[in-house]
This record gives C-alpha cells, structure tokens and sequence, in this order.
C-alpha cells in the first residue's frame, strides 16, 4: 500500500501583523493531524526562504512594497490554489490607511519631520524595498483563487477551511464561523 | 461682527418661522439655505441643531447625504454638467473641460478666490436637449461651445444670475406625438366633479375596471393600491405624487409638470378622495427647481378655485391641500419608500418593505404614493371612463404611455403613444437610422439590440418608465454600459454593504477594462458581482445596477472582448508607476526600484 502523497502548503506575511499566523497556530492539537496531511514549504513555521511548486498557498497581508510583490508573484507561480488570508490580504487593511496620504508627506513626516529617526534622510538603501504610493490588496496584483476574511479569522475558520479544501470539496464558512459586527 | 451674526441668524429665523420649526422639515429647511448662502457653514448647523431640537449629527447627517447641499463653501457659482450618456454623445464632457481651463479651475474644487466651483452631476432630465447644466440650481440647456463661453464671461464678471440671458434657462417640451394625455383639455374640476359624483369608493372601482398600472416603471395597479390605501386603518392619510423623476434619460413628468399640472393635481385630489386622504406632497426633484413657482402658482388657482382646501367643491368633509418638496439631488429618493424618508426630513434611505406604504408610509400613516403619470392617467380614467380608458392600449397595459426619446435621432423629445407601440415603429417616428441599441426605461431597465427591435412597449413585454435612449452604430456600448455603471456608483445610497462596495467594484472593474488593463478574468468577475449584487442588495437600485453589463454583454459581448487582454490575469494599475514617487523621494533607480507590470 502507498502512502498518499501530501499536499504541500506555503505561507507568508506580506504587510501584514502575523496576526493571521497566529491565528493558524490557534488551530492548536488539529495541527498533529494536519500534518498527516500535509507538508508546510516556505512559511515562517519552517524559515524556508523561497517557495517550491505547492498545492496550496496562504498570504496574509496586502501589498505595500515591491518586495511584497515579488513574494506574492512567486507564490502565484508556485501555488495551484491562492488564498488570501485576513483583513489586509482582502482589502488592504489597516495598512491601506495611509492611502488617504500621499506617500511623500508620509515620508517627509517620519524621517526629515519627526526627530531621532535616520538622522534626517530618508533611507535609500538598495537592499531596501521601495514602498507602493498605495497600499494594494493581493487581488488587485494577481489573480486570487480564495478569499478568507477576518481580522483574525478565527483558528476554527482556518481549519474548517483547510479541511474542506483538502477533502476536495469547496470551502463554506458557515454561521459563526464568519463574524460581522 | 456680532450686529452682522445677529443679521445673519434672523434670516434663518425667517425660514424657521415658514417651516413651523419642525425637524420633520429639516431638509427643505437646509434646502432653503442653500438656496440663500450657497453653503451651510457649522455656525448655522449648531443655530439649527439648537433651534429645532435635534442633534448636529443629525443635521450634517442630512445634509451630506443629498449631493445639492454643501457643508463647505461651493462658490458663488456652483456650475453642475449633467453627465448622461445623452449628454457625453452631446459633448459635455469637452465643454467641461473648456470651461474649467478658462477659469484656471480643477473639476470638482473651488476657484483659490471662491468665486466658482465645475462639476459634474446625474442626468438632470433634459437630454431631449443637452448638453445641460446646472449653475446654482437653475437648469441651462442646449450648451453650445459660445454659450459655455458666454457664461464662462458672466461668472467672472460676477453678474446675478437673475441678469443672465432667458434664453439660457428655456426649456423646451418638444412634444412630438400627443396622445390623449397631452391633447387633453381637461377643465380644472372636471374630473374632480365626476369623482365627487360618483363617490369614492366608486372612484376606486372605476380606477380598478380601467386597468390602469403604475407609470414609475413596476407597474402595480393603481386601483389596487388605493383600495389597500382606502381600506388600511390610520388616523390620517396621505398621498404622495412621485416627481422624482431620476432615472437617467426620462424627462416626461418635466413636461407634463409643465403642460398638465392641473390634470396631475386633479389625479391628485381624486386619489384623496377615493382613500380618505387630507395631505398631499409633490415631492419635485431638485433639477425642476424652477417649475416651484409656476406649480405653486397653479395650486393658488385651484386653492382660488376651491378645488383644494376645505370642503372641496362644497363636498362638507372633503378638506385636502397639496404641499411641495423639493428633493436635493439624490437618485434613490425615486425609490418610495426612500422618498417618504426624504418627506419626512430623514436621508433617503430606502425602508424594510413590508410594510408597505399603503398602511404604513408618511409618518407611519396609510401614503398612496404615484408617479406623476399615473395621477394623469388616474384623472383621464375618470374623465373618460373606465371602459374608453381601457379601449386605448393593450389587455395588460392599457392606456397610453409618455416616452421620453433621446440620443441618436433627429427628433428627441416626448412621444404619446397608446401601450403596445414596438420599438421599431418609435425610432422611425422620432428618425433614428443605424440604429444599434436602445436602452429602454433608463440604465436600471433593458438594453434592446436591432434584433428585438419588434418587441413592443408595455408591461407583457418591455415595461418601461419612459426612457428611450437611441445608440446608432458610431456608438461604443461598453462605455455606454460604463456610464451607467458610474451612475450607480454615484447614486448608492450607501446603506447595505452589497450595492455600497458592489457598485464600487463593478465601477472600478469597468475602468480597468476601460483602461485596456482587462483579462478573462475581470470579465468572470464582472459576471460574479452582477450576480451578487442582484441576490443580496436591500433595495432596486442594487438589484437593477448590474443590468446594464449584463445586457450589454448579453448583446455585445465583443465590444467587451476586444479590449481584453489575452492574459489570465493583469494588475488594474501601473505597478513600477506606483513606484515613482518613492522612486523620486530616495533618489533610487537601481534594478530593485523597478517592477515590471506584466508579470513576466
């Protein structure tokens, strides 16, 4: 008898909080039998740092940088299946609340404005990602194949989800397992 | 300063005194001071927060709701383009432009001196003769490029708008096709004699046995609905005549409002007099602003005349007077129940239905509410009979129909025809050649390509309010579509989240493809959101705001298709643009400050 193939999942946190993360960690014991399932590839639970051809991906966060659009443009090349993960995955979030700004006068104010910080230019870096003029969420940058809300959703949510989508069938978040205020 | 405040305040105090000091009437109240200082500054919101008895909250809550009311200064000159699509065919969008760079302004600001701000606004109901515009309320139509000039001239001359040319202001009914609505010479009281005759409850059998349905486009039988109203337990009732007139491309209770006041005012009264009622309200848009004085002039005659007030005509107990709203410029106001809201002083939000109006409308009281059509249509009953009356028309729709024709025809204007009229036949009457579409009752109704041009007006076949908007085949129906898609956007009243993001998103996604940035993908999302937006939206207004995509892709899928890219998917904006302005602030441009958009 064959063992059946695992499926292989990725994670990251774009601009995000890891709050999302935590929140997967808050699936608790469920994570032993998870792992019978399934084998994690890049993800901040493994540290490895670039994604390998996956069944599933899971971004938390929204795209504030360029940076955050090459990690998401890797995932979208490596992912069968991408899921967006949170608030700020889903509509940018609170991130996306210097949209209101413009971003030079967001820089001006941190770095020349304000004291203490970089003594008085603003960091150039090339190592540096440069920032977006706005804060995007991952739909707007590539194509995005499942949206789970919630600022976090609750560990629940996340391992309904997940198991729904590894038995095949689509995912439904039912009554509870989505909160509106 | 103090002497001037004092000043200041006591014209308010004069409005107050009019309006009774009830909160009830805050939005004419805000209405009317608009009208007399152009803005409503914080001073006056905490003067009226204290004087009626409300709180501030609520106050800007109204005000920031209705598009025509400004907490912030607007200049002395608020210039408004109607923006249908009639009126971008027309060129609005170019005179817009003129105007704004001979006065060194931005669409949408102030003037730095606050003389004039340049805007653009929903269709304001003349697209039989735009481009059209409004400067402080006052409606001007057929704009030519010299006519832009001149009042460009006028505005930094700061002449009072009461000194501008007549002609600017003229509003023609170009009546094409008269029926027995328009022809109609009924004498003031003449039906109202018949009703008094026959009694009320006859007068809601006679309106049931014509068959007459409502003209606002759902169609409910009048006769009906005035039963429910007659029969509906309630202290006091009312009835509402529904000239809001919104939707995009209509403009036929403009002109029956103008040629047929008495006959709206006498279907009016009658409907009074079959449900019991002793209040009635003209809720008038904010773009007829200038039919106010005429209409009021109209009720003092028939006032005069004692066909309004007490006892009516002798009737002892008959007591009913007509009162006039004026709207702000709010879209959703034309949904009933949201009109009855705006009525009663509230933003125009539409109500959980059921309740219904019929028992629980205008201050929770029985309120039959009919468009201005119907009430003409209600009055002809009357005065011809139920039996003659249903002899016009077809079995299910009888009775003749107004429609307002404009777009691509040589003869725009109001055509009466009996229900049953196909398509074909009105675009032959009003001239139209290379006709590629008609967009029939306005954006939230149907978009009729050659093929159907056989079907025929009435509610067995293509229900209208009586919008006919003719696209001949220079016309690109995509941005058709998008127009429309822009107009819900602007008008959603922001109320449940559906229609408040969905109409964003479509709007958004519309643009994308606009912008040549459109995949397959976009378009399957288009798809999904329409389908969203129709099932879970509180009122019409979401429900109907997907149908011009769906329509248009229905027909012209390909007007779609050719702006696609073949790509699965594509970012709706430029991501090394986006890039720029950090680009600029550190001084970078290594490889890294650099993103390619299309993914390579």
């Amino acid at each position: 008898m064959t063992e059946k193939k695992k499926l292989r999942i990725a994670t990251t946190s774009l601009a995000g909080c890891f709050g999302c993360h935590m929140s997967i960690l808050d699936i608790d014991e469920r994570l032993f039998p998870l792992l019978d399932l399934v084998e994690f590839d890049r993800s901040p639970l493994t540290d490895i740092k670039h994604c390998g051809p996956c069944d599933i991906g899971i971004v938390e966060g929204g795209i504030c940088n360029a940076e955050n659009v090459h990690v998401l443009r890797e995932f979208r090349k490596n992912c069968k299946i991408l899921i967006s993960i949170g608030a700020c995955a889903v509509t940018g979030g609170l991130p996306a609340q210097r949209n209101h700004l413009d971003l030079s006068s967001c820089l001006t104010e941190v770095y020349l404005t304000e004291p203490g910080l970089a003594h008085g230019h603003i960091p150039n870096d090339p190592e540096l990602p440069l920032p977006l003029d706005k804060v995007h969420p991952n739909h707007e940058v590539v194509k995005i194949d499942y949206f789970i809300p919630g600022c976090p959703p609750s560990g629940d949510a996340i391992w309904k989800f997940l198991t729904d989508l590894i038995a095949g069938k689509t995912p439904e978040l039912g009554h509870g397992l989505i909160n509106y205020d | 300063m103090v002497a001037d405040a004092n000043v200041r305040m006591a014209e308010l105090d004069q409005i107050l005194e009019r309006r009774d000091r009830d909160p009830g009437d805050l939005l004419q109240i805000l209405r009317e001071i608009q009208e007399l200082r152009g803005y409503i500054d914080p001073a006056t919101v905490t003067y009226l927060a204290s004087q009626l008895g409300i709180p501030r909250a609520r106050i800007e809550g109204v005000a920031g709701f209705y598009s025509f009311l400004h907490l912030q200064p607007h200049g002395e000159y608020r210039v408004l383009f109607s923006d249908n699509i009639t009126d971008r065919m027309l060129g609005n969008q170019q005179l817009l432009e003129v105007m704004c760079h001979q006065l060194w302004l931005q669409p949408g600001k102030v003037s730095e001196d606050g003389l004039v701000s340049i805007d653009m606004t929903s269709c304001t109901g003349m697209c039989d003769q735009g481009p059209a515009m409004l400067v402080n309320g006052r409606a001007i139509t057929r704009l030519t490029l010299q006519r832009v000039q001149e009042i460009t001239h006028l505005i930094r001359n700061r002449t009072p708008m009461a000194d501008w040319s007549a002609d600017f202001f003229r509003v023609e009914d170009n009546v094409r096709r008269s029926g027995p609505i328009l022809d109609n010479k009924l004498a003031p009281g003449e039906a109202l004699r018949i009703g008094l005759n026959i009694g009320g409850t006859a007068i809601v059998e006679e309106v049931k046995k014509s068959g007459l349905r409502g003209r606002g486009g759902a169609g409910f039988p009048t006769g009906l609905k005035w039963e429910a109203c007659r029969n509906a337990s309630g202290t006091i009732k009312h009835v509402v005549c529904n000239a809001d007139e919104g939707e995009p491309g209509t403009f036929k209770d403009r002109v029956l409002l103008t040629r047929q006041a008495d006959m709206v005012f006498e279907g009016m009264t009658l409907c009074a007099q079959a449900i019991g009622a002793q209040h009635g309200y003209l809720y008038l848009r904010g773009e007829y602003r200038y039919l106010l004085e005429p209409l009021q002039e109209v009720l003092q005659r028939r006032r005069d005349s004692n066909l309004l007030g007490k006892s009516i005509l002798g009737q002892a107990g008959f007591d009913f007077d007509i009162e006039i709203h004026l709207g702000a410029g709010a879209y959703i106001c034309g949904e009933e129940s949201a009109l009855i809201e705006s009525l009663e002083g509230e933003r125009g939000i539409p109500r959980n239905r059921p309740p219904f109006p019929v028992t629980h409308g205008y201050m929770q009281q029985p309120t039959a509410v009919d468009n201005v059509e119907t009430f003409c249509s209600a009055a002809l009953a009357i005065q011809m009979g139920a039996d003659a009356f249903r002899a016009i028309g077809t079995e299910k729709s009888s009775g003749s129909k107004l429609i307002s024709v404009s777009g691509d025809c040589p003869r725009p204007g109001i055509y009466e025809y009996p229900f049953g009229v196909s398509v074909r036949e009105v675009l032959q009457d009003c001239g139209a050649v290379n006709t590629r579409a008609v967009q029939v009752s306005g954006p939230s109704g149907i978009c009729v390509a050659e093929h159907e041009f056989h079907r025929k007006l009435g509610f067995e076949d293509l229900p209208t309010a009586g919008a006919f908007m003719v696209f001949d085949d220079s016309r690109d129906m995509f941005e058709v579509a998008r127009n429309f898609v822009q107009f819900f956007a602007h008008e959603s009243c922001g109320f449940c989240t559906p229609c408040r993001v969905g109409t964003s998103m479509l709007k958004q996604t519309m643009n994308k493809i606009a912008d040549g940035h459109g995949t397959q993908h976009d378009l399957r999302e288009v798809e999904h959101l329409d389908h969203v937006l129709q099932t879970t939206s509180h009122c019409g207004l979401g429900r109907t705001a997907c149908n011009p995509v769906l329509h248009t892709l229905r027909h012209f899928r390909p007007a779609y298709e050719n702006r696609l890219k073949s790509l699965d998917f594509e970012p709706g904006f430029d991501l090394d643009g986006a890039l720029e302005r950090a680009r600029q602030m550190t001084g970078r441009d290594d490889a890294g400050a650099h993103l390619n958009t299309e993914e390579a």
